[in-house]
């Protein structure tokens, strides 16, 4: 055993080591946020037509479901490694992979908030003479927000987690702290790693909740 | 196409099969440390999960530890796992068990306590002792939810037992760390291949077992539970 829990002495955190890369580890911060955001935003762009197509037709259902749910049963580090003969080691490798199982998520919470617009606010609305796009846009969609709301929340906190893994094939972000501190046998990088991560994806979930209150007030539960 | 005819010839290839690094012995390695990692997990998480639902406490508190447990990147906890205890396959299990607990949990904690009241109070209602009536009602009402929990800690733990590669772990997930090292691109994509068809048969074998278990007279209500199980990404 290389090392035993309470045997050495190595401290978790060495503070100095820190102080002077501060630089590196906000990089890797930055680069982290910019998978998340990018992997979100597209996943948004991919997921709402979609989830609008399969709410109106039911058919449409199984085969995306199906279809998004099969990569997202793909292992992300197999999917990284998939991509690499096409996109190499670059932003794409990570970020196509992330995008679609956002997708999946999400379209599932469009479908589900769709569905659980109230058949009498929709009668109301055809009787207040809405067309079918102002309907969607202006009851559907908004009613529709705090289903869609937490599917994003729950795809931002599994994103953050899944990017660390794109390390192992050096692509960046937080898990490369992560990589190093397992490399080099040195506590401090992992430590950084992991904390920066758990704290990104608290943040997140906070800043995505305040969203939801100030987008949807009134939804009272979560 | 020559890339992918490439890929073709490495699994045409009789050695790639045979030998410690071969195929068999890499998926084997696989299977059994997700194998061990989510029976060790079943035995700590559902009965936990059962109890508390069945009981209808400390319900938010169990969803709150599984919660905060997803943000913890299942990447990190391996590598602390082999910095803690080293090389070996025990370390690698203890953190894929670590990660196939919560959803085990909180969908099992669900499950039951979502059983419908007015069904246990016709329980009780027929002589019901409260085991006989955990074991003979309220279990198989939940069995679709506690299944989906199964699922998808099996499928996570299958996802993450691949990145164990790194930590010196066997598995299908060395092809991909060592194809990776050695600019080997054929084999690192052939490692991949192997890898999601494992994970896919995964889901595809247990969707079986979910079907097979599930009662008949529940099954029409599997098409809600499945939406209210909490699928989470973690690997």
């Amino acid at each position: 055993m290389p090392s035993g829990l309470f045997l050495d002495a190595e401290p978790w955190v060495d503070w100095s080591w820190v102080s002077t890369h501060i630089p590196t580890i906000l990089g890797y911060l930055g680069q982290h946020v910019e998978f998340t955001v990018i992997s979100l935003a597209g996943g948004i762009i991919i997921s709402l037509p979609l989830g609008v197509a399969a709410y109106r037709r039911p058919g449409l259902r199984l085969p995306l479901l199906g279809a998004f749910g099969t990569f997202y049963t793909i292992p992300s580090l197999a999917f990284f490694a998939l991509m690499i003969p096409y996109t190499g080691i670059s932003d794409l490798t990570a970020l196509i992979p992330l995008t679609l199982y956002n997708v999946l998520i999400l379209l599932r919470n469009v479908i589900v908030g769709l569905d659980e617009v109230p058949a009498d606010v929709l009668d109301a609305a055809d009787g207040m003479g809405y067309r079918p796009f102002a309907r969607l846009l202006r009851i559907e969609l908004p009613l529709a927000m705090p289903a869609m709301l937490a599917g994003l929340r729950v795809a931002t906190v599994s994103t953050i987690g899944i990017i660390t893994i794109a390390a192992v094939i050096a692509l960046g972000g937080l898990g490369e702290l992560i990589y190093e501190g397992f490399i080099e046998s040195f506590r401090t990088p992992l430590v950084v790693g992991m904390v920066l991560c758990v704290a990104l994806a608290l943040v997140a979930d906070v800043v995505l909740a305040g969203v939801k209150r100030l987008a949807v007030p009134w939804s009272r539960s979560g | 196409m020559d890339f992918l005819h490439g890929v073709w010839l490495w699994f045409a290839d009789g050695s790639h099969w045979q030998g410690s690094d071969g195929i068999p012995t890499r998926l084997g390695e696989h299977v059994h440390l997700s194998f061990e990692a989510v029976l060790i997990g079943a035995v700590i998480a559902l009965p936990i999960g059962v109890t508390l639902g069945h009981y209808g406490r400390f319900g938010n508190l169990a969803i709150s530890v599984s919660n905060v447990g997803r943000a913890i990147p299942s990447y990190g906890l391996l590598v602390i796992a082999f910095t803690l205890l080293g090389f070996g396959d025990g370390p690698i299990v203890l953190a894929l068990t670590a990660l196939a607990i919560p959803p085990m949990v909180t969908n099992s904690y669900v499950a039951l306590s979502e059983v419908d009241p007015d069904i246990k109070e016709a329980a009780r209602g027929m002589g019901y002792r409260e085991l006989a009536q955990l074991l003979r009602i309220e279990l198989p009402l939940a069995v679709p939810l506690i299944m989906a929990g199964l699922r998808t800690s099996a499928i996570q733990v299958v996802a993450t037992a691949t990145v164990a590669a790194l930590v010196a772990g066997g598995g299908l997930g060395r092809y991909i760390v060592d194809g990776f090292a050695q600019f080997d691109y054929t084999k690192l994509f052939a490692g991949a291949l192997l890898v999601a068809a494992l994970a896919l048969a995964t889901e595809v074998l247990l969707s079986g077992l979910q079907r097979v278990l599930v009662p008949r007279g529940i099954r029409l209500l599997t098409a809600t539970a499945s939406r209210r199980a909490t699928a989470f990404k973690t690997a």
